[in-house]
């Protein structure tokens, strides 16, 4: 009996403790933003609304935030498109050399990482004359999610039915009205994952904008947060916590409505 | 409304697997055709390369006359319905019974106007604003009968078309599928594994096995009169006594018992031949004791068929059955004899019949 | 790249296809199909291939952000590679690299996401709602807004941690940088390693664990003889997964930008700092290739072993 209590007690000691960990750092990003004047430590707010009027007035903050919208979107878009088109290419015809180019799409989304590409990219950039673009960035951004996310779709792809479309081949439909009327509906579901966490990749991402952009007008969100806390003098906590909050809302509700929808498919890559 | 031909009509996969072997069947226009065979025998192979969308490796497929080999899919003017159904999930009933006519460029309006009067035909006019998903199996088939007939193509395919019912609802099906062919008239082929579904639904079939056609016939021809063995083993909700016999003179000596040369072979066979004899239980006629010219032995095993028993016999180590009318059924362990049906019994050579 | 959902799945390269019917279901043909495919490919090629294969050009180059090497690069050979093997920045930042991933993938990341899938595995409910929501937000928020939100904890006046350990003015990031990010890292990155564990150990059968619990056995011994043996493959392919995640992590920059006096100047940061702070992007490119080597390295040796474990 009491090894079962003293059992109880280390599991929730333990429990407590971790929960610990991983909340407190968080809790500022709570708090701040609704302090009328916001330190470093966390401390019960007086629910004040004054930190988003400066916000609205920063010269930089919602342009920003602005800026990762179309960086993201931009990206959604192209990634959506171009990886289902050939996503449903290579799962239902068996182009020469497939197996081979699957396996090396594989490694790449494995290796060439932002860390890695760095300087060839950046010096890619002002050769194409991609430095300080938009379009450049979401060019880039999109060729390195493409390998993994042709092979996300590609395995949806491959376990819906083929008999929709041989049904609707047999009706007449050309090939690329079964597309239009057939593949893309049913793949939608497959297709929304896809966007949403092209969505949450680029929202994210520091690196690539920071090598490529050196206009503050187009930088996004990821940028100005890390310009705000390292640029010279006194940090503006004000600023910094509020935009910091209004920078992470998103990407925590797209989390949320995926995880609804469609039970985030993210198990470490271990069938269930 | 066409006859389908098949003329040498050969498909071998890249691996080299011969999945049709030079195959000629002519259907005559309006007929209700089965393939019937095991897992693997070709008969969704055979049906998917009339659809065209498997291509032959040689040979034509012919429709309504026409020489459609090397015609796309949707140029045969025939209509297939799949295994699963098929039903787009995004589109409601009306939209999926008019897509054939969407894809034929008919107007919106006449196109949902098409598909409700084919829809109330089978009955479906309360559905027509739901989901695929919101119907039941029996429903989702009628909806993917009211596409097809949509299209009023010379043809129609079916994919196994009753494996997705429940068992009760096969037998509805059943009745119904074949109701609606004799009324449309539409040259039908239909593939399936259930030897009893065929029988029940076919003017017509085709037996396969590896690839090749075993035989053609009507119903009561493959059933009274198998062309092979594997014929004889494969129709027949209960299984057809296939028994090594020895030929001697006008008898055959059958598991140490003395029947003589059924009808079909009298004068063919050659003294002291190794054969096969075949006799179907639902041929047999049951007699207590020792009766000559019949199989005997003592009774092993009873099962009740529900109007009829089916009795096995234990004759000199070889297992005989016979099907037995409700009431006449023998007590386990008497000694009784089986006469076979001297029209109706068989004998194979090789696994051939033997035959005038 | 930043946010990974779970890697992609080898298995679906071997796939074999039922019955050889024709797969092209909507007869889209050899051509359509290659001009559906060409548009990504083309994409991946130029922003993908094509660096990874020009930066092993770039390495043996001395290309400059400016001055003369920068409108007319040389052809240096391996001068840059021996350079990095002579240049005690590098070392230093390899054994830093080392240390990193060493500390918060290998021990801290797999152990808390162990540790926190253990002792989850058993219950519904709102408890693990709310530990995986939170764990898991750790690992979603953009990585600029948690550097700084560790910056602000770590604040050596006003932070929190030093608030609730009663030591104001204990400078974190000052004294203990090493230790900082490899914290930090742990617990950004502990998510992943929690869920793919805990899918892990949902495999168990359960029947195993029981036998044993009737056995006698006490949660560690479960641990040791039940749960081990089954996950050990998923074990050694976590480890290899994470490390190269983490090898190739930028996120420190964003909270010590390698500071103080190099201390956190792990690879990422180094690569950035000389070839595009200091401008000498031949030898960044070097570098950069040598990472790209362990990178490759490091994905082949866990593809082996997952296609070897299907």
């Amino acid at each position: 009996m009491t090894r079962f209590v003293v059992g109880r007690i280390g599991f929730y000691t333990l429990i407590a403790l971790l929960l610990a960990f991983f909340t407190i750092p968080l809790l500022w990003l709570a708090s701040a933003p609704f302090t009328s004047n916001p330190t470093y430590e966390v401390r019960m707010p007086d629910f004040t609304w004054e930190n988003f009027e400066i916000i609205l007035a920063h010269p930089y903050a919602l342009g920003s935030l602005v800026n990762s919208l179309i960086l993201a979107i931009g990206s959604a878009i192209l990634v959506v498109v171009l990886s289902a088109l050939a996503a449903y290419a290579l799962s239902r015809v068996r182009l020469p050399g497939r197996d081979a180019l699957l396996y090396a799409l594989l490694l790449l989304s494995s290796i060439i990482t932002g860390t890695a590409a760095m300087v060839p990219l950046f010096q890619l950039a002002i050769e194409l004359g991609l430095i300080d673009s938009h379009t450049g960035l979401i060019l880039i951004m999109t060729g390195g999610l493409l390998p993994a996310a042709i092979f996300m779709i590609k395995d949806f792809m491959d376990t819906t039915p083929k008999s929709y479309e041989e049904s609707a081949r047999v009706f007449g439909a050309s090939p690329l009205q079964i597309v239009r009327h057939v593949v893309v509906p049913v793949v939608r579901p497959g297709l929304a994952t896809i966007a949403v966490w092209t969505i949450a990749n680029v929202w994210g991402n520091f690196l690539m904008p920071y090598l490529l952009l050196s206009d503050v007008e187009k930088q996004p969100a990821a940028v100005i947060m890390y310009t705000l806390y390292t640029e010279g003098g006194q940090a503006n906590l004000k600023v910094l916590s509020t935009f910091g909050l209004l920078y992470s809302v998103p990407v925590v509700l797209m989390y949320l409505f995926v995880s609804k929808k469609y039970g985030f498919r993210f198990h470490g890559g271990i069938k269930r | 409304m066409a006859a389908i031909e098949l003329r040498g009509l050969t498909k071998v996969y890249p691996g080299g697997v011969k999945a049709l072997d030079s195959l000629d069947l002519t259907i005559p226009d309006g007929e209700f055709f089965a393939l019937l065979g095991p897992s693997g025998c070709g008969k969704t192979t055979l049906l998917r390369t009339i659809a065209g969308l498997e291509t032959a490796t040689a040979g034509a497929v012919v429709i309504g006359g026409r020489d459609v080999t090397n015609v796309q899919p949707g140029g045969r003017d025939v209509a297939m319905v799949f295994q699963d159904y098929a039903l787009f999930p995004h589109m409601d009933v009306t939209d999926n019974i008019a897509y054939p006519l969407k894809i034929k460029k008919v107007g919106r309006a006449d196109r949902r106007a098409k598909a409700g009067e084919v829809a109330a035909r089978l009955g479906l006019e309360q559905l027509m604003d739901r989901r695929p998903g919101q119907l039941s199996g029996g429903q989702q088939q009628r909806v993917a009968l009211a596409r097809v007939m949509a299209t009023q193509a010379q043809a129609f395919l079916f994919d196994e078309p009753l494996s997705n019912l429940d068992a009760r609802l096969r037998l509805e099906a059943r009745t119904f599928l074949k109701k609606l062919q004799r009324e449309l008239g539409v040259t039908t082929v239909f593939v399936t594994h259930d030897q009893a579904e065929a029988l029940a639904m076919a003017d017509r079939m085709a037996i396969m096995e590896a690839g090749l056609i075993r035989q053609i016939g009507t119903p009561s021809e493959v059933f009274q009169r198998p062309a092979n063995t594997f014929v004889a083993g494969f129709i027949g909700s209960t299984p057809m006594n296939l028994l090594d016999a020895v030929a001697r003179g006008d008898t055959l000596e059958v598991a140490g018992c003395k029947v003589p040369v059924p009808a079909s072979a009298e004068g063919l066979l050659a003294d002291g031949e190794k054969l096969v004899y075949g006799v179907r239980p639902e041929y047999m006629t049951y007699r207590d004791g020792t009766v000559e010219g019949g199989l005997t032995g003592g009774v092993a095993i009873l099962e009740n068929l529900g109007a009829s028993h089916l009795v096995t016999l234990d004759v000199g180590g070889v297992s005989v059955q016979a099907v037995v009318p409700e009431g006449q059924e023998p007590a386990l362990g008497e000694q009784g004899t089986v006469l076979p049906r001297h029209d109706r019994a068989l004998v194979y050579r090789d696994g051939e019949l033997v035959a005038a | 790249m930043a946010l990974t959902t779970s890697p992609p799945d080898p298995k679906a390269l071997d796939a074999a296809p039922a019955r050889g019917y024709s797969s092209d279901a909507a007869g889209l043909g050899r051509l359509r199909a290659g001009a559906f495919v060409a548009p990504a490919l083309a994409l991946i090629a130029v922003f993908l291939v094509f660096p990874a294969l020009w930066v092993i050009y770039l390495g043996l180059m001395n290309y400059r952000l400016t001055g003369i090497a920068a409108a007319e690069p040389g052809f240096v050979g391996l001068d840059n590679y021996l350079k990095a093997l002579s240049d005690p920045g590098f070392w230093n930042s390899t054994v830093l690299t080392f240390q990193f991933v060493l500390g918060s993938a290998v021990i801290g990341q797999a152990v808390l996401g162990f540790t926190l899938a253990w002792l989850m595995r058993n219950r519904r409910g709102t408890l693990k709602s709310v530990v995986e929501g939170i764990v898991i937000l750790a690992w979603i928020l953009p990585s600029a807004v948690v550097a700084f939100l560790w910056v602000a904890l770590l604040d050596r006046d006003s932070g929190t941690l030093n608030a609730l350990l009663g030591i104001p003015g204990f400078a974190w990031l000052l004294d203990y940088p090493m230790l900082s990010i490899i914290v930090f890292n742990t617990w950004r990155g502990t998510a992943f390693s929690m869920m793919l564990y805990g899918a892990a150990l949902g495999n168990v059968p359960p029947s195993h664990l029981e036998s044993a619990r009737l056995a006698g056995a006490s949660g560690l011994q479960q641990l040791r003889d039940v749960v081990f043996p089954h996950i050990r493959g998923h074990i050694l392919t976590n480890l290899l997964l994470i490390s190269l995640w983490t090898f190739n992590d930028f996120g420190p920059f964003l909270l010590t930008a390698g500071g103080p006096e190099n201390k956190t100047e792990i690879l990422a940061v180094y690569v950035y700092k000389t070839a595009l702070q200091a401008g000498d992007l031949g030898y960044g490119a070097a570098i950069s290739t040598i990472i790209l080597l362990i990178n490759l390295v490091v994905a082949i040796f866990y593809l082996r072993l997952l296609r070897s474990r299907k």
